[in-house]
């Protein structure tokens, strides 16, 4: 297993579009501290930019390996391998090359202008969505065997978790307006990644007050520490439940 | 050595595999002949575990292959289209299925790879590389391992004359260490001096499993084209 994880990073580590989107994610993070003298608000302008384009660029272009990697697969499959751990391989390492992207591009630019709890949180936060998305990416490109169709389904669902999913909370929100909605919004917000990474970092910066009521109930559940480890919890759970639908659909697919 | 039994296996509404039984031994030289989508790839694929039958069980060395993975090492494989890591040399893909393999008590075959004078070429990138050449390398990978058994499909498709002729030689060579040897090919003239029983499938179904001798009997040809092309005739 190690080997094959091996041999995937030394593709993927030479891959341009990998290097493109650290650098990428490099000039984005140090011109927004470099625009902004307060890191706080460097931190949030960087935020709204990195829930967009993490989850975008870490599902669409594992989908797009994973298909152009077929029969490269199909080669690892006629060998004397385990197909549990030939998939595993590969996600590991879509998943380290991709958090190497974003920890160099990133990571590094926020701890050195923002070296406190919310910039570390912010890059955990990002290294998780990126994992997220992998395996969410896993799972779109094994269940649909068309190329153009799979790459579509991990746009729609992308598309799905950074806005119709917000919309769709809104439209609940307006129509329950005369019910207490805070609570059922804490579970609401469970059911999506990146809204959950977005909160935890907002009630980081202390800005929190702008959600109004409902970020008392946000702050009493998430603010705490028990709250922390539920959200990283969740969020595993977010990235291990994709995963291991995938590997049992990987297991009985003919190639 | 490799027994089918009773192998079914549609895909949606196609039936790839209908009720497929053959029986492959030691020493042989099985070629699959049958017209284009008869399901001689999806056979072979069932063979390596890469497609799953719906009922019926293969048997290698009397052990069931499903949920099984180890058997594995004793097949070499050259799929009909070979594509690798755009951004790895040959040199790193021979590299990385040694790794993987690690049979170090087996010395490599390289012969092919001398032969194909691929070794002039190692440190070219696997997305230059023409189709005729990543068939040479899929060959050399399929070879590489001194398997017991040699599973190649299309071998002949894309590769110039002088490359056939190399191919053929070496198949013949590894037929006489008795080796079990299945080709599919629609290049029958290919196969008519390698051969020594032929498959012949139509439809998902296998027709029948004869010696070459028996077919050029029962069809009075001596050329296994002709012959070939008169049971598709009849049939």
């Amino acid at each position: 297993m190690k080997k094959i994880i091996k041999y995937v990073l030394i593709d993927l580590l030479r891959n341009r579009i990998t290097i493109a989107y650290t650098l990428f994610l490099l000039v984005i993070s140090l011109s927004v501290f470099n625009l902004e003298d307060n890191p706080s608000k460097g931190i949030l302008s960087l935020l709204n930019l990195i829930l967009i384009i993490v989850p975008l660029v870490s599902i669409v272009f594992s989908t797009i390996y994973v298909y152009n990697a077929a029969e490269f697969i199909e080669l690892l499959v006629s060998q004397p391998l385990k197909r549990v751990n030939i998939w595993l391989s590969i996600f590991t390492g879509l998943g380290a090359s991709m958090c190497f992207a974003f920890l160099a591009g990133c990571g590094i630019p926020v701890l050195i202008y923002a070296p406190f709890d919310v910039g570390i949180i912010m890059t955990a936060m990002g290294l998780l969505i990126t994992i997220i998305f992998v395996a969410i990416a896993l799972l779109a490109s094994v269940l649909t065997r068309d190329k153009a169709k799979g790459i579509g389904v991990s746009v729609l669902l992308w598309f799905y978790f950074t806005l119709i999913f917000d919309g769709i909370v809104l439209f609940l929100l307006f129509q329950f307006m005369d019910y207490p909605m805070e609570k059922p919004m804490v579970l609401f917000s469970c059911l999506n990644p990146i809204d959950l990474a977005r909160i935890l970092i907002l009630l980081k910066l202390d800005i929190s007050a702008l959600m109004g009521a409902t970020s008392a109930v946000f702050r009493n559940f998430f603010g705490n520490q028990w709250g922390m480890i539920a959200t990283v919890l969740i969020m595993t759970a977010w990235a291990f439940m994709p995963l291991w639908w995938s590997v049992r659909k990987f297991n009985r697919k003919d190639l | 050595m490799i027994i089918a039994t009773n192998v079914n296996k549609k895909f949606s509404k196609l039936t790839a595999l209908d009720n497929v039984s053959a029986v492959c031994n030691k020493g042989q030289t099985i070629s699959l002949i049958g017209p284009n989508g008869s399901g001689k790839t999806t056979f072979i694929k069932c063979l390596l575990g890469m497609v799953v039958p719906d009922s019926g069980f293969i048997t290698f060395n009397e052990k069931n292959i499903s949920h099984n993975w180890q058997y594995r090492a004793a097949i070499g494989y050259m799929p009909q289209i070979g594509r690798y890591p755009e951004n790895m040399t040959i040199a790193q893909v021979f590299d990385m299925m040694k790794d993987i393999r690690k049979q170090s008590a087996i010395q490599p075959d390289e012969e092919l790879i001398h032969l194909f004078k691929l070794d002039t070429m190692l440190n070219k990138r696997m997305g230059t590389l023409s189709g005729g050449t990543r068939q040479k390398v899929s060959a050399s990978l399929a070879f590489l391992f001194n398997p017991d058994v040699l599973i190649l499909d299309e071998p002949t498709a894309g590769l110039d004359p002088l490359s056939t002729e190399i191919l053929k030689d070496k198949i013949r060579k590894e037929k006489q260490k008795g080796k079990l040897v299945l080709i599919t090919s629609h290049i029958l003239s290919d196969l008519d001096d390698i051969v020594t029983e032929v498959i012949y499938m139509q439809e998902g179904k296998l027709r029948f499993h004869k010696s070459l001798e028996q077919l050029k009997e029962d069809t009075g040809e001596m050329k296994l084209s002709r012959a070939i092309a008169q049971v598709m005739q009849t049939s």
